[in-house]
């Protein structure tokens, strides 16, 4: 092996950059998700402003994601896109439809009550097909040559659709528990309301998919039970356990960021999960990161800016969170 | 069978989304910078004119923004979900420079975008200023990163084949500078400019047919003006350039653009009008000049050109298509030219804000940029088919292998969705562009968050807001 292993590196980025998608998109999706039982129009129009500053930033973790999966391993990226067709489409037709809800809500009155419907609707399709997506790739897709094999709808079973309810019920409780945080008065006590069954939701449903998946394929099953990994297996479940009574216990002593800062672990903890199950595949179950990472000269190239672009590009987002910190204040206008 | 049908599907699919996508930034790029100026222009003058068509500005920039935001992440995950072939061979090339886009340019505009849209009271004047020039710099770089991308494309340097059949880079420099690259970004930039600079005079235009002495609308149109008559020369200088950097790398482009089917050994004509017959291999009606076409192109009266008939049949772009795109391309832009001629006419004559028919004149080329735009990419994408890679891949290599069921029902989907949604955008922005612009002031006009929370402030917000 090397002594730089480019494509080690490039994985844990990529994973990095997909992470940081799914907690950051997730609080606003989440938002979305949560949108038909707020009240009109003032807890909307409050929840709505407390992500509208930062939403744009968050999906570009997306586009990081699917840019640097083309750059770095495009043979993964040519393969999966193909292969998750109907959920990759799905997921951008519902990113349409929120991303725009944004501006033309306020450009409308007549139409607001519709643009607040595309805006729930599209992040709630964005978030099953995401998960969709993610369970059909936990389940395998079938490779021949350098080409998916399978065919329209591989990627449509049971497990992809429990793992697509667990994700919007995930982002539904990121969305709940940042409401909680960034806002007081009767948003905040309705949020903490919705939290509770959110929180019951995602959890049950995290159990279930850990369940299950070491069972789809035989190799999960040894990754998670021999090996050192063994450590994760014992740990992971006790930390997302510690989380999720911290976070009760906010939700009820009336702690306003304890539930966020518990669910953003628990995701985090879940994805450290799943990165054990996949580990050294990028395509379970036939390409590693190794079969399907670009020549060194690539990934050289854009690790070079990637190592000066990413903390600056932390350093501005973090202060665009820091400007808009605290709770959002419904006198304050800020547009 | 299946084959063919599913690579239509997929080109008509890619042809019809960046169709739609390329509008938003041709708007946004020249839109955000026109923003810095005028955030500047106030910062150092301090005269509240200048932030009140900021203010006006803005809230048509946030909706156009949106709409490119979300049509451009379409066109992110559609090079691996319909062209996937073309991803893993091109991938190790382009990949990266997509990523370097990402990096510098998406974080960059979106990171600053709230506090340019929301943070203004936040961060003070000065700030907000930076943050406006860094999503202006922004839109900037992503021209950049994209425009070398597809000029890779279209002139492949720098790159070696290797044994699986993948393009790998052998040299960065000549990838990312390769030899249509800076003519390709030069025209697209003042392309941008020059549409935004129509857009911002047709829209001035509108309001100062309504009330003459409207300053904003003055203001507005004033500098919409001089950006045209500054862009639109420019513009015809880089692209003749773009035009022999073509020739030079791309011939069978310009036969096309130029309807010549024969070879021209002493001096080819220039064709103005004519109907080209693809049968027959030769254009009916042909209104033409003698010569001029290798006067323009090879600035030599009698120099020699070769037409379609050294193309073989395969190998030859669509003229019908890549010959009328191009010469909507270039009708507009000597119109264009027109307007800025008759603007500067009537400003010398003292008559700027007072001449109707300026006003109308303005109007009408309010949104021929955008026909400008899209007819240029027809010309310079329809024209290097049958390619994606030039001379190297083609596009029927290019596809996933998909069935077309699968790309029929996603190309049916985005075409609903899009018309919808853009449809629905356009009539917002129009409606944006037609409020009056010096009355649009205070916390109400400002817009969404402005009436958050406030039931008694949206209530009011109703009353004032005429259009509904």
């Amino acid at each position: 092996m090397m002594e730089f292993d480019l494509a080690f590196i490039w994985a844990g980025l990529i994973a990095f950059a997909v992470l940081a998608y799914v907690v950051l998109d997730g609080f606003d999706l989440g938002v979305g998700i949560l949108f038909p039982f707020l009240k009109e129009t003032r807890e909307k129009d409050l929840a709505m402003n407390s992500v509208a500053p930062v939403w744009d930033g968050n999906e570009t973790w997306l586009v990081l994601g699917g840019g640097g999966l083309f750059a770095v391993f495009p043979l993964a990226y040519a393969v999966v896109m193909p292969a998750l067709y109907a959920p990759i489409i799905a997921m951008l037709i519902g990113l349409i439809f929120r991303g725009v809800a944004f501006e033309y809500r306020w450009r409308t009155q007549r139409w607001q009550h519709w643009w607040d419907k595309a805006f729930f609707a599209g992040s709630t399709l964005a978030a099953f097909a995401q998960g969709v997506a993610l369970g059909a790739l936990v389940q395998g897709i079938e490779v021949d040559g350098r080409a998916y094999a399978g065919g329209n709808w591989d990627w449509l079973t049971p497990f992809s659709m429990l793992v697509g309810v667990a994700v919007v019920m995930g982002y539904g409780l990121l969305g709940a528990t940042w409401l909680l945080m960034k806002t007081t008065g009767s948003v905040n006590d309705h949020a903490r309301r919705l939290a509770r069954p959110l929180a019951v939701a995602t959890l049950a449903l995290i159990g279930a998919v850990s369940v299950i998946t070491p069972f789809l394929d035989p190799i999960y099953l040894s990754r998670w039970f021999s090996g050192w990994t063994i450590a994760f297996t014992v740990l992971v479940p006790a930390l997302i356990l510690a989380l999720a009574v911290l976070m009760f216990s906010g939700l009820r002593s009336g702690h306003d960021t304890w539930p966020f800062l518990s669910a953003l672990g628990i995701f985090v903890l879940s994805f450290i999960g799943i990165g054990v199950s996949f580990y050294p595949h990028i395509v379970p179950p036939s390409l590693t990161i190794w079969d399907a990472a670009a020549p060194d000269k690539s990934l050289l190239f854009v690790l070079v800016g990637a190592a000066v672009l990413i903390p600056m590009i932390l350093a501005y987002t973090a202060y665009s969170y820091w400007v808009f910190r605290g709770k959002v204040d419904p006198n304050e206008g800020y547009h | 069978m299946f084959g063919i049908e599913a690579l239509d599907l997929a080109r008509f699919q890619f042809a019809f989304t960046v169709s739609f996508h390329i509008i938003f930034p041709a708007f946004s790029i020249g839109l955000a910078s026109y923003l810095a100026v005028l955030n500047g222009l106030h910062l150092i003058s301090g005269k509240d004119i200048y932030l009140k068509v900021f203010l006006f500005w803005k809230k048509i920039f946030a909706v156009a923004f949106g709409m490119g935001v979300v049509s451009g992440i379409v066109m992110s995950y559609q090079f691996g979900t319909n062209w996937s072939v073309f991803s893993d061979k091109t991938g190790p090339v382009l990949g990266p420079l997509m990523a370097y886009e990402v990096l510098s340019a998406f974080f960059l505009e979106a990171g600053f975008l709230g506090v340019m849209l929301f943070g203004r009271e936040r961060v003070g004047p000065g700030l907000h200023f930076f943050a406006t020039l860094m999503v202006a710099i922004g839109t900037l770089m992503s021209a950049t990163w994209i425009l070398s991308v597809n000029s890779w494309m279209q002139t492949p340097a720098g790159y070696a084949i290797n044994d699986v059949g993948q393009f790998v880079p052998e040299d960065w420099w000549a990838i990312v500078f390769n030899p249509s690259f800076p003519y390709r970004l030069t025209h697209m930039v003042l392309a941008a400019y020059l549409t935004t600079a129509l857009v911002v005079g047709g829209v001035g235009a509108w309001h100062l047919l309504r009330d003459s002495t409207s300053k904003s609308a003055r203001l507005m149109f004033s500098m919409a003006m001089w950006m045209v008559l500054i862009t639109a020369p420019l513009q015809i200088v880089a692209g003749d350039f773009h035009g022999i950097n073509t020739l030079e790398h791309q011939p069978a482009k310009v036969m096309a653009m130029e309807g010549h089917y024969d070879s021209h050994p002493d001096g080819a004509p220039l064709i103005l009008f004519g109907i080209p017959n693809p049968e027959e291999k030769r254009i009916d009606y042909a209104i033409q000049i003698p010569k001029l076409s290798s006067l323009i192109l090879k600035h030599d009266l009698n120099a020699p050109l070769d037409g379609l008939d050294t193309i073989p049949d395969e190998l030859e772009p669509p003229v019908a298509i890549v010959f009328w795109s191009f010469r909507v391309m270039v009708g507009l832009g000597m119109a264009m030219l027109g307007l800025a001629l008759f603007g500067v006419w009537q400003r010398y004559r003292g008559r700027l804000y007072v001449s109707p028919w300026l006003h109308r004149a303005a109007i009408a080329m309010g949104p021929m940029g955008f026909v400008a735009v899209l007819a240029g990419w027809i010309t310079t994408e329809v024209g290097r088919q049958p390619y994606t890679v030039y001379g190297l891949l083609t596009t029927a290599q290019s596809a996933s292998p998909l069935e077309a069921s699968a790309v029929g029902a996603s190309l049916l989907s985005f075409i609903v969705v899009y018309f919808a949604v853009f449809g629905a955008g356009t009539f917002y922005l129009i409606r944006l562009m037609g409020r009056p612009a010096d009355t649009a002031k205070g916390k109400l006009n400002e817009g969404p968050i402005r009436t958050a929370g406030l039931t008694q402030a949206a209530g009011m917000a109703k009353t004032i807001n005429p259009a509904e």
